[in-house]
């Protein structure tokens, strides 16, 4: 799989692909807030992971792992749904100032 | 009830890397879905954001065998995959107890309008299978145009707001009501924002030996203009706004699933979104009145059918 474009005659017949194959393409670029994750204030209640719309919590042995950045488009629903206090284990960064 | 310990237990179903918006609640409801069914699973999808996004040729973003004909037919399509299933067991290639569920993604438009004949067909016919709408509220993937399921005042780019115009000036369809009509074993509303109550009413409804639909609202950033972090709170809001009551008719039995404790004003839910800020404008008063009536007469119908007592 590559973002070449194929001509018709190296097409493969009718549309079967191989499953799953979008985690070959990169959208972490699309994002201008970066969540970063702290471990140690994180409680492992598991919110982030099952409200990510991108997949892009990484889960380990049934904990979170981190966060795939490959992925993460940064829409902020982890930290929003983050219910740790007073400061949250997942806060949103600007790129910029990562950058 | 799954817990998301187990849940987390799950092979992910929906991959990164699909090209649905930032926050979009889509692929947050078909996550959910999928992590919840027993396996394996066959998926067929309506044309709409979720299918175009998560299916930009030449990836997918699917981990199972799926399926996308057209707009009008995702229904058909799942129902017809079914039945080759149930024929390849009569025929022996298949072992008779192989259990595989069947589920079917269509939006708003392409369920409510568009695919609302092969729905209603495939649930009356029988077949195991489950119906997720994800809805919207729009026809968000073609450039936010009013569907049957639009609420009353909302701008959409077909029901626009003027001088002459408020919105949308008829009330949504109510699909739910219709699946119902259908006898079949099960149908749900539910909200992007309540995982618990989605992935239970998920299990029931693969549970049950014959069709079953949940309809999910799922907010839009782009068409209702709302901050994408903001999606799981505005669908929340619309459960205890009643706006979109958390219900299920399981064998013809209606039960509320959730019951706000305390039931908010509806401005607070119109309040958060785009669409709707006309709506607060000098003139408007007696239809923003009018919105909070309809959804005050609904939930008290809703409450003497599910047997509760009325406020």
């Amino acid at each position: 799989m590559s973002d070449e474009k194929k001509g018709w005659k190296e097409l493969p017949i009718g549309a079967i692909l191989e499953a799953g194959t979008a985690k070959n393409y990169k959208t972490g670029d699309w994002r201008h807030i970066r969540p970063i994750w702290n471990k140690e204030k994180c409680i492992q209640c598991l919110r982030c992971w099952i409200y990510c719309p991108d997949s892009s919590i990484i889960i380990k042995d049934g904990k979170v792992d981190g966060i795939d950045l490959d992925h993460c488009k940064g829409c902020g629903i982890c930290a929003a749904e983050c219910p740790v206090k007073p400061v949250k284990a997942i806060t949103m960064v600007s790129e910029k100032e990562i950058k | 009830m799954p817990s998301l310990k187990e849940l987390s237990k799950e092979k992910e179903s929906l991959s990164g890397g699909h090209r649905l918006c930032a926050g979009c609640g889509a692929s947050i409801v078909a996550r959910q879905v999928l992590l919840t069914a027993p396996k394996p699973l066959v998926v067929t999808c309506a044309t709409g954001c979720l299918e175009v996004a998560t299916t930009i040729f030449p990836y997918t973003a699917w981990e199972m065998p799926w399926m996308h004909s057209a707009f009008e037919n995702a229904a058909a399509t799942c129902s017809g995959i079914e039945s080759a299933y149930q024929s390849l067991k009569k025929q022996g290639t298949l072992p008779v107890d192989a259990n595989i569920n069947f589920i079917t993604f269509g939006g708003d438009g392409g369920t409510y309008d568009i695919g609302l004949q092969s729905l209603s067909g495939a649930m009356e016919r029988g077949h195991k299978m489950l119906y997720v709408c994800y809805n919207n509220q729009a026809y968000m993937n073609t450039g936010i145009q009013r569907s049957s399921a639009t609420p009353k005042g909302g701008f959409t780019t077909t029901s626009p707001v003027g001088k002459v115009k408020p919105g949308k000036e008829q009330s949504r369809k109510d699909l739910t009501e219709i699946m119902v009509a259908h006898n079949i074993p099960y149908v749900a509303q539910a909200v992007v924002g309540d995982w618990r109550d989605l992935t239970t009413k998920v299990q029931k409804a693969l549970s049950k030996d014959g069709p079953s639909f949940i309809n999910v609202l799922t907010p839009c950033r782009l068409g209702w203009g709302c901050a994408p972090e903001k999606t799981l709170d505005i669908g929340r809001l619309a459960a205890d706004t009643c706006f979109w009551p958390l219900y299920e008719v399981e064998e013809g039995v209606y039960k509320l699933t959730h019951k706000p404790k305390e039931k908010k004003p509806i401005i607070k839910l119109l309040k958060l979104q785009d669409r709707f800020k006309h709506l607060f404008k000098k003139g408007n008063e007696a239809l923003l009145a009018e919105i909070q009536e309809d959804i005050d007469k609904k939930w008290k119908k809703l409450l003497f059918l599910c047997g509760e007592k009325s406020e």
